[in-house]
């Protein structure tokens, strides 16, 4: 079977201000509104386009997190994933461990294409999709703003600095997206319905006998420091006399 | 002994200004010795660069036909070839460093530090999270190498006038054939690099379109600046992606950057907030930007950018 494995992180939503708590033990997380790691929801409407054309016969939403994460899998269901895999952790879990993780996912399940995000909106970590295709000892395409499948490869085209990279990787590999890559579905009622009755299984984390160790140990977490809030002008001419002043603009 | 290597970023003929940011990165680590490590198919001219940049000892130069193209897949072993010999690998956090320094880690079974922007020790960093709203410091395993992304907007380049010895290595490593490049299309521009530029001009989606750009081009091309876009800009096609400027685009740090159409989400402020001076010219008195911005100006911006035009009298 040809299968599409899709990386599905629960973060804070992206609209949400973060606070930082005051003791520095952490953000205040109490109450905030969570979601999908937007990259997540472009990777899963990825793998279920590649699906309607007739390229993967089933899409498995995976995440790696506490039991509250099942809301979000619900979600990537309700969006039209076949399957969900929790990797139950009540600790945070380090993109090395979600790489180690999502892999012994991959070599369970005989995945064909592993789509992630290109970063996680809480931590900007930006390391899972490398990682996970590095562990896995397979191709990696980051940034993808566009994917085409043929049976044994995909051709990707990367945003990156200088502009467009089109790359050829031959399957399995692990693709990372970018923004354009697609505009996500939006659910439809009777689809929540639906994903109530998809497969969701509950994995221990521990089960997967992964030699983890935390690498990076968080100290203490600040408030970045503020910038204040400058001087209003009246027009144009005053903007540039502004400029002048501050040797800005000759 | 803290051995930091340098992964140079570069085009195959110029070093990317973002490797000067890095050395300084490095430098700022107790004790560090500096090298950079340059792959290239020929990596002379590049290396003659590395070799001027203040406070590197060697710069090494890996020359292989397969490292025309910076494929992570292929660069990763080689880089994991010269671990053996250094404490810490530092790279730039942009769409090279990012692609490749994670892979490496991994190979090397170590957790990454993103997006460094402060050491307080060989292995006490500080980093942004939440786009930048909180601050965390972090401690890595003494006994594990160091592998980290460079903020490179948090600092400063290296200065030059050095002169470090170039040494040229032959790595027999084995290199995958399962990723192959084919292409890439780059809009070769005179404009300064938006990544390192002193002044940056940025339109938004108030804009409207790919045209009306041209407005913004205007403006920067008069005061030699580069050229950015909100991540609404870039989406709706009037400018391309590598201008995007924001938590998941570029961040930056010119000395002035000027805001046009441009709402300030929290994404893109992200992006700006080490900026020197922000200009924000926006209709609307509430917009976000106008919190963070040094000189602002409330007004519709079809108005301003050609009267500024004007008053600078340029063409
Ligand atoms: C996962 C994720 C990642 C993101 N990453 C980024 C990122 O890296 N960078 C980024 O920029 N965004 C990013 N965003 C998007 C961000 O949330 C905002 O949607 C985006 O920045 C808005 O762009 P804008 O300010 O151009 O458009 P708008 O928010 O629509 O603002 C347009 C502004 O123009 C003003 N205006 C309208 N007409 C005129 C006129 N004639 N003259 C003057 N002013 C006018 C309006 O008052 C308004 O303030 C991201 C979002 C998500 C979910
Ligand atoms: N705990 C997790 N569960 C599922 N997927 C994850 C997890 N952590 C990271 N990922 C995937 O890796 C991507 C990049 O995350 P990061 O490396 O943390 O920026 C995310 O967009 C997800 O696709």
């Amino acid at each position: 079977m040809r299968k599409i494995l899709v990386g599905v992180k629960r973060v804070v939503d992206y609209n949400v201000r973060i606070r930082v708590k005051p003791d520095g033990s952490g953000v205040a997380l109490d109450g905030v509104k969570m979601g999908i790691n937007p990259f997540d929801e472009i990777a899963l409407e990825e793998a279920l386009r590649i699906k309607e054309r007739g390229q993967a016969d089933e899409v498995l939403a995976v995440s790696i997190g506490p039991d509250e994460v099942q809301q979000q899998l619900r979600t990537a269901l309700a969006m039209g994933a076949d399957r969900a895999i929790l990797v139950k952790s009540d600790a945070a879990i380090e993109p090395f461990s979600a790489a180690q993780a999502l892999l012994a996912i991959i070599r369970r399940e005989d995945v064909r294409l592993a789509i992630l995000g290109k970063q996680a909106i809480d931590d900007d970590a930006s390391q899972t999709g490398p990682m996970l295709a590095a562990l896995w000892d397979r191709p990696q395409a980051t940034f993808a703003s566009k994917v085409e499948l043929q049976d044994t490869v995909a051709r990707v085209t990367r945003e990156v600095d200088a502009g467009l990279e089109t790359i050829e990787l031959d399957l399995p590999a692990v693709l990372t997206t970018d923004l354009r890559l697609n505009e996500p579905r939006y659910i439809k009622l009777p689809d929540i319905m639906k994903a109530k009755k998809k497969p969701l299984e509950v994995i221990d984390f521990a089960t997967l006998e992964l030699a983890v160790s935390a690498h990076l140990k968080v100290l203490k977490t600040e408030p970045p420091s503020q910038r204040s809030r400058g001087v209003i002008v009246k027009d144009t001419a005053e903007l540039l006399a502004a400029l002048r002043q501050r040797g800005l603009v000759s | 002994m803290t051995q930091v290597l340098v992964i140079a970023d570069h085009d195959g003929s110029r070093l990317n200004a973002g490797t000067a940011r890095c050395v300084t990165a490095a430098l700022q680590i107790p004790d560090a010795k500096v090298h950079v490590a340059i792959f290239a198919r020929d990596g002379a001219a590049v290396a003659a660069a590395a070799s001027a940049l203040r406070g590197v000892q060697k710069v090494i130069c890996i020359n292989r036909a397969e490292n025309e193209h910076a494929l992570a897949v292929q660069l990763a072993p080689q880089v994991v070839a010269l671990m053996p010999s250094y404490s810490h690998l530092l790279g730039p956090s942009n769409s090279f460093g990012k692609d490749l320094l994670p892979r490496v880690a991994a190979l090397l079974g170590v957790g990454q530090v993103s997006d460094l922007m402060a050491s307080e020790s060989a292995h006490r960093f500080r980093r942004p999270i939440y786009a930048g709203n909180a601050i965390v410091t972090l401690e890595t395993d003494p006994a594990a190498k160091v592998v980290a992304t460079v903020r490179i907007a948090s600092f400063e380049a290296a200065g030059s006038g050095g002169s470090a010895a170039v040494e040229t290595v032959n790595l027999n490593v084995p290199l995958p054939t399962h990723t192959r490049f084919i292409s890439v299309s780059a809009a070769k521009s005179d404009r300064p690099d938006l990544q390192s530029a002193a002044k940056v001009v940025s339109g938004g989606r108030a804009v409207g379109s790919q045209e009306n750009f041209q407005l913004i081009y205007k403006l920067a091309d008069r005061l030699g600046a580069a050229v950015g876009a909100s991540r609404a800009a870039v989406d709706a096609g009037y400018a391309p992606n590598e201008l995007q400027v924001g938590q998941t685009g570029k961040i930056i740090a010119p000395d002035l950057y000027v805001a046009v159409g441009i709402s300030g989400a929290i994404q893109h402020l992200t992006g700006i907030k080490d900026a020197k001076t922000i200009v924000a010219i926006n209709k609307d008195a509430e917009a976000p930007i106008f919190e963070v911005a040094d000189i602002g100006l409330v007004a519709d911006l079809f108005k301003v950018l050609p009267e500024l035009q004007a008053l600078l009298g340029g063409a």
